[in-house]
């Protein structure tokens, strides 16, 4: 059964220094609160790892939480680049980041197989590229039926995985609406898992098909209004795309950077909200 | 005629690619535009698939990231990121995937990854995200560009997504089983691949554009078609259309 805590103990108890943890989350839904709370926690040596890196990790890159990151597509969305990550991978600050990357393919399919108990991934893709090339973990085995060559890929086993949905209900099951990503697949698919939700009710509402986790594959659920923002939580609050534009501003320089994590991060415990 | 932008051309010209009743698979930024301009011009029934999982979406501004809200509320149905590449994309449902590049060769292999050496890159590029598998699981390709020598290049620094490989039929010996690229629409020109050696053909010219033009912005001696068609500018409802899906998204990502 998840115990129903707060974020604050929920990261402290689950999150340990070194761990491989994700905080997934396909645009929608991305866990900004608990990042923030990883950050003010001072997690070390973490090996992050998120198809979209987006502006949660350029944060807890540039705050100097993580060693190695595994992603897909490294950029804030429509905007351009992510400035911190960048930063890390260009000149090594504030420590060097080691990078393995996939395609968002490869990475979907990992979680998957992570959810399904497998070694490994196997899918038809990588044909032709440079990938294979730079990261060792993509290989490629043939079909024993058809002869086929088809890419695998380790499965995504993490320590953690942290993930945000629009409620719970009072026994820590969680339900989860609209674009739901690879969040399931993260969670089943990982030692220990941590939802922070919009509301805690008294009965999901969520149809025979709805995306829900029971209870009993959650570690920990922690109510948190408005953990996703600036991303956003479908029923609840939009995207806060004017923000993911400025964060272009905010992040280029390492100065402004820390002045902006300092003012709403660490000398802050309340969630962020948009600012109209 | 009205005034209009290279870069209105350029959306016009590759919306005008899309036919009606096509499933597309789409990319953000150019892709996304020409796409939705599609729709909401000559091809009211395109079917748009984004790779957050929204599937038959009908979104009235563009999104700004690849799962705005604004995709999910409009699609008709939005699956899982696994089931979006495994049963949608790998499946083979996707008739046409629509991208764009920080880089380009003469054989539309394209380059998002880095520029300079992988290790120790001159600029980090955001990576291949789903491009790599739209490049080879879908049906054909289309790819928008804005054209300019540091973008339309000799070689490539790093094949994130295969074209036609080194020309030929080295796509296919590669293991691909689809068309690959089969048109590139700049805010100069339209390329398609020659049939037979696969290298990027200028084939039809945007209004005012000079030959000239075109080749000082590629850099690889371009090759034209025989008789390179003039594109057609773009009309009246394509520009109040397009015009107006801007203004939409302008206002709504200010956050108004």
């Amino acid at each position: 059964m998840a115990e129903i805590t707060s974020l604050e103990a929920a990261i402290a108890e689950n999150v340990r220094d070194g761990d491989t943890i994700a905080l997934e989350g396909f645009t929608h839904l991305i866990p900004f609160a608990a990042g923030h709370e990883i950050i003010r926690q001072q997690r070390r040596d973490l090996t992050l790892v998120r198809m979209t890196p987006d502006l949660v990790y350029d944060q807890m890159i540039g705050m100097g939480c993580a060693r190695r990151l595994i992603f897909s597509w490294g950029g804030n969305p429509g905007v351009g680049s992510l400035h911190r990550m960048r930063d890390a991978v260009e000149q090594g600050w504030p420590r060097p980041l080691e990078l393995t990357e996939h395609s968002h393919a490869a990475m979907a399919n990992a979680y998957e197989a992570a959810a399904a108990g497998m070694p490994c991934a196997v899918f038809r893709g990588y044909v032709g590229v440079d990938l294979p090339k730079v990261n060792p973990d993509i290989r490629f085995i043939t079909c024993p039926f058809t002869g086929e060559r088809l890419a695998a890929v380790p499965a995504l086993k993490l320590d953690v995985a942290i993930v945000h949905a629009q409620k719970a209900d009072r026994r820590g099951n969680v339900l989860m609406e609209g674009i739901v990503g690879v969040q399931k697949e993260a969670v089943l698919g990982a030692k220990r898992s941590i939802v922070t939700v919009e509301e805690i009710v008294d009965e999901l509402g969520g149809g025979p098909n709805a995306v829900v986790l029971p209870s009993w594959t959650v570690t920990a659920v922690a109510q948190v209004q408005g953990g996703a923002y600036p991303s956003y939580a479908h029923g609840y609050y939009k995207r806060d795309n004017a923000f993911y534009k400025a964060w272009d501003t905010i992040a280029r320089d390492r100065d402004s950077f820390l002045a902006w994590m300092t003012d709403n991060v660490l000398n802050r415990r309340e969630p962020l909200r948009r600012a109209s | 005629m009205t005034d209009y932008t290279a870069e209105e051309m350029m959306t016009v010209a590759a919306a005008r690619a899309l036919r009606d009743g096509q499933v597309c698979f789409v990319g953000i930024g150019l892709p996304s535009a020409a796409a939705n301009l599609a729709r909401l011009t000559h091809a009211p029934n395109v079917v748009l698939i984004y790779e957050s999982g929204t599937i038959e979406t009908r979104p009235d501004v563009l999104p700004l990231s690849i799962g705005d809200g604004e995709l999910c509320e409009t699609a008709l149905t939005t699956v899982t990121v696994p089931e979006m590449f495994r049963y949608w994309l790998q499946g083979g449902r996707v008739d046409v995937g629509f991208l764009g590049a920080a880089q380009i060769d003469r054989f539309a292999n394209l380059n998002t990854t880095v520029i300079g050496s992988y290790d120790n890159p001159k600029v980090r590029l955001p990576g291949g995200g789903g491009a790599p598998e739209i490049a080879t699981e879908s049906g054909e390709i289309f790819i928008i560009m804005r054209q300019s020598s540091r973008s339309f290049v000799e070689r490539i620094d790093f094949m994130t997504s295969m074209g036609h490989g080194t020309g030929g039929n080295s796509r296919a010996e590669a293991g691909a089983r689809t068309k690959g690229p089969t048109l590139v629409v700049t805010d100069l020109c339209v390329m398609e691949p020659d049939p037979e050696s696969r290298e990027l053909t200028v084939t039809a010219i945007h209004p005012g554009v000079t030959r000239e033009q075109i080749t000082a912005a590629t850099g690889w001696p371009v090759r034209f078609a025989a008789a390179p068609a003039d594109s057609p500018p773009p009309t009246a409802d394509e520009l109040a259309a397009l015009r107006a899906l801007n203004e939409r998204t302008a206002r709504a990502h200010a956050g108004a």
